[in-house]
């Protein structure tokens, strides 16, 4: 189990140090010069040249990187070249309503799908079932952005129950905070649903088909109890996969979702800097999006430690 | 596909109901406006960079220059009281308004002024738009309220120039924080910045001139069209400037809750052509491409129907403007004719490099298959700003793109030598040189109209359309600008009528 940790955590360091290289490289490469873009097309070549030396551009790249990745070591992410401020202060200001924002879509897509998903799965082919099938078939097929302008129609603009976008800023209170962010956590959540409770019915079913099921059911189990005793951590598995792999997609996600509400969020800080060229700030805000996934797969890996034994016993 | 049927039977209804619930709401008379803009700006200092949202939160507003330029391009008074300008074009003495207060209560003097115009032209200098100040010589303070400003030479556009947002005059103690907090002499004072989200402005209440009518001023920062519209339904936002959702304007003017104005820019929307590059440097061939431009089905097509018409590099709402629309009229036969002469019966391929704005990447489309019809094969490239600007810009590696140019009266920029354009007339130059050292109106506009006249003539780019400005408001909102001369929203006239 030790073993199993230190190679997870292992890995872990050598993804976040290769893909501190390819977001390096990657913004190297692309063309355009921060100072060019933030003086426009009329700036003359010295206002150019000052802006440059002012932003310490002129020094050579694998200076530039290696002062970028001890910064980092040390907490330090550098200061954004547009906005004269720490990349730290930006990007915790951003971070406290991305991350917020993309956990409440987890959380109501999670309790959304797995009731859903497991009912489905003991009702197979009921009317309940093939209803349940229908409804999440659409509900993938739906794009987040479309489902948020709909939204934004019926809950906003016609009942105005809610704000059609903005923050108004955690200072303003817990209400008003979560009412700004609950129309994109379900825009967010709701195609996030359908599919995880279509995985959690298939796992179920898959399950079940299984011989000691078979052999509990046989012994005199009643079927609720099956489930409970012995389905339910097995199907457990590839729903923890999947869950892994949306919170990753919820983060990205809230790039777009951040446009449409207009909050001022991580992903849209992203976006906006990729376009000024405000190299750093991609490059860190990159950098914590980077680490926060893989953080989220190391947790992904300990519960599996907790759903299957024979990894906690050294047997993977 | 039933569900979905309803959902959008559901999004129907409840778009036609939105009025009628809105509509309930009573407003009483209103002390604070929300503006939305599409960008944010990077910071807020106007001296040290080209964005326009830069300018469209604090120009007028907070900062104020030796001029200013008001709501019809017409050059104002503003710190500069009234000036004097000697016989020979060279020597401008301005007398600076007394009793000013920067918002951080310390006195407005001749010292700041000197400070500001030296700190622009300085070497070390960063401010986007250095060449506005080369022209100065030297910058003296005769005493606290006179400054006299020496130009190498004479230059007609000088009190023009110092109107520009890059020119406003800040104080030496404050100048490096005002990024972050911009401390001005404006009718509005910084309040705070919510970074990605909003920039507040409160009432200056010490300010020297008549006071602005709003208490407060919101300006947020909404970059999605569909977004923005749905702001404006909700009433989140009470006025854009420039709304970036053209297609949504019908709905809009059919509500009785929103004035919507489309006015014009300085944004002269051209299909820029490398000049010496063949075959673009036969004049033949750019004048068949004149021919064979449709100028009409671009703005309908890329633009929603919104944008004028123009035949040269110039805004059509301004005095001195020429309509040249009809000097190359839309003529395939005279088009292909000029292409045979020019030695391409059977055309030829080349590229069309498009940047990101809605009128580059939608026209563009449209020009290829305009220029298709008589031969002319154009393969667009999309390129974002970041590459445009040192590409097509700086290393002139291009054939044709589209862009808007809008910056006010730069028909000066095709005398530039090195420009993009790559295009070089004596006749032009000559021109421009005269219209720089006089300084009489008249005299001026009938050079401008020369000017405007040999560029049409050359057919230098294509020229396509002047930008319009789509303003949406609250229809109770009064004073907002119509048309933007310079990238601004001055709120010093506006107001609220219950």
């Amino acid at each position: 189990m030790i073993l199993f940790l230190i190679r997870k955590i292992l890995w872990a360091a050598a993804t976040l140090a290769v893909a501190s290289v390819l977001v390096f490289a990657a913004l190297e490469i692309v063309p355009g010069d921060p100072a060019q873009v933030m003086l426009g097309i009329n700036a003359t070549d010295d206002a150019i040249a000052a802006l440059r030396e002012d932003l310490g551009l002129n020094k050579p790249a694998l200076e530039r990187y290696f002062s970028w990745i001890f910064g980092l070591l040390q907490g330090d992410l550098g200061k954004s070249y547009t906005y004269s401020v720490a990349v730290r202060e930006l990007v915790a200001d951003r971070i406290t309503i991305s991350l917020p924002l993309a956990l409440l879509a987890l959380v109501m897509s999670t309790a959304i799908a797995i009731p859903v998903g497991l009912y489905a799965a003991t009702k197979r082919g009921s009317i309940a079932d093939t209803t349940i099938m229908a409804v999440t078939q659409v509900g993938y097929a739906i794009p987040n952005f479309w489902l948020a302008l709909l939204l934004v129609y019926i809950l906003a603009i016609w009942l105005q129950l809610v704000p059609a976008g903005g923050f108004p800023g955690w200072d303003g209170g817990l209400v008003p905070a979560l009412k700004a962010l609950f129309l994109p956590a379900v825009s967010l959540a709701l195609p996030q649903a359908a599919i995880l409770s279509r995985i959690t019915r298939s796992a179920l079913l898959d399950t079940m088909g299984e011989d000691y099921i078979r052999t509990a059911r046989a012994k005199g189990l009643s079927f609720r109890a099956t489930i409970w005793k012995h389905a339910l951590r097995n199907t457990m598995i590839p729903v923890l996969t999947i869950l892994g792999l949306q919170f990753a997609y919820l983060l990205a996600g809230t790039i777009v979702i951040e446009n449409v509400f207009y909050l001022p969020g991580l992903g849209r800080l992203i976006f906006q800097a990729i376009a000024l060229r405000d190299l750093i700030v991609v490059e860190s805000a990159v950098m914590m999006l980077v680490a926060t996934i893989i953080l989220i797969n190391l947790v992904v890996d300990l519960a599996y430690l907790w759903a299957d034994p024979r990894l906690r016993h050294g047997r993977p | 596909m039933r569900t979905m049927k309803k959902l959008i039977a559901a999004a129907m209804v409840t778009t036609a109901l939105a009025p009628v619930v809105l509509a309930g709401q009573a407003l009483a008379a209103k002390t604070s406006l929300v503006m939305g803009m599409a960008l944010e700006p990077p910071h807020l200092d106007p001296t040290a960079g080209a964005p326009a949202a830069i300018d469209e939160v604090v120009y007028a507003n907070v900062f104020e220059g030796l001029t200013r330029i008001g709501s019809k391009g017409e050059v104002l008074p503003a710190l500069a009281e009234s000036w004097d300008i000697s016989a020979d074009g060279k020597t401008y003495t301005f007398k600076l308004r007394q009793g000013v207060k920067y918002h951080d209560g310390s006195d407005f003097n001749a010292d700041d002024v000197k400070f500001s115009l030296d700190r622009a032209r300085a070497e070390g200098s960063t401010n986007a738009q250095k060449a506005l100040f080369a022209g100065i010589d030297s910058v003296s303070v005769g005493d606290a309220n006179t400054v006299v400003v020496q130009l190498k030479s004479p230059a007609g556009n000088f009190l023009f120039n110092m109107g520009w947002g890059d020119a406003v005059i800040v104080a030496s103690e404050t100048a490096d924080g005002n990024k972050a907090n911009p401390v001005g002499t404006g009718p509005f004072k910084f309040g705070s910045w919510v970074k990605g989200s909003s920039v507040n402005l409160v009432k200056n209440g010490d300010y020297w001139g008549t006071p602005a009518a709003l208490e407060k001023a919101t300006f947020r920062f909404i970059s999605d069209p569909a977004a923005s519209l749905s702001a404006m339904l909700a009433g989140d936002v009470d006025a854009f400037a420039n709304f970036p959702a053209p297609e949504t304007v019908p709905q809009l003017q059919a509500d009785p809750r929103f004035k919507v104005v489309i006015g014009s820019t300085e944004g002269e929307t051209i299909l820029s052509t490398n000049n010496t590059k063949p075959p673009f440097n036969d004049v033949r061939v750019r004048r068949a491409i004149a021919h064979a431009l449709d100028r009409q089905a671009i703005i309908d097509g890329a633009m929603f129907g919104q944008g004028t018409p123009i035949g040269t590099h110039f805004a059509p709402h301004h005095p001195a403007y020429v309509n040249l629309v009809d000097r190359y009229p839309m003529d395939l036969e005279a088009a292909k004719k000029l292409l045979a002469e020019a030695g391409h019966p059977d055309g030829f391929k080349a590229t069309l490099k498009l940047p990101p704005p809605t009128y580059a990447r939608r026209g563009g489309e449209i020009i290829a298959a305009q220029l298709r019809k008589i031969g002319i094969d154009l393969e667009t490239i999309q390129v974002d700003w970041g590459v445009w600007v040192p590409e097509v810009f700086k290393a002139k590696d291009y054939d044709l793109t589209i862009v808007s140019h809008t910056e006010p009266m730069d028909i000066s920029i095709y005398s530039r030598k090195e420009y993009y354009f790559n295009y070089s007339s004596d006749a032009f130059n000559s021109v421009i040189e005269k219209l720089n050292a006089t300084t009489d109106e008249a005299g001026r506009y009938e050079l401008m109209a020369q000017a405007q006249k040999i560029i049409s003539e050359d057919a230098v780019n294509g020229f396509m359309f002047q930008l319009a400005k789509t303003g949406v408001w609250n229809a109770k909102v009064n004073g907002l600008w119509e048309n933007s001369p310079v990238q601004a929203n001055d709120l010093t006239g506006v107001s609220w009528s219950d």
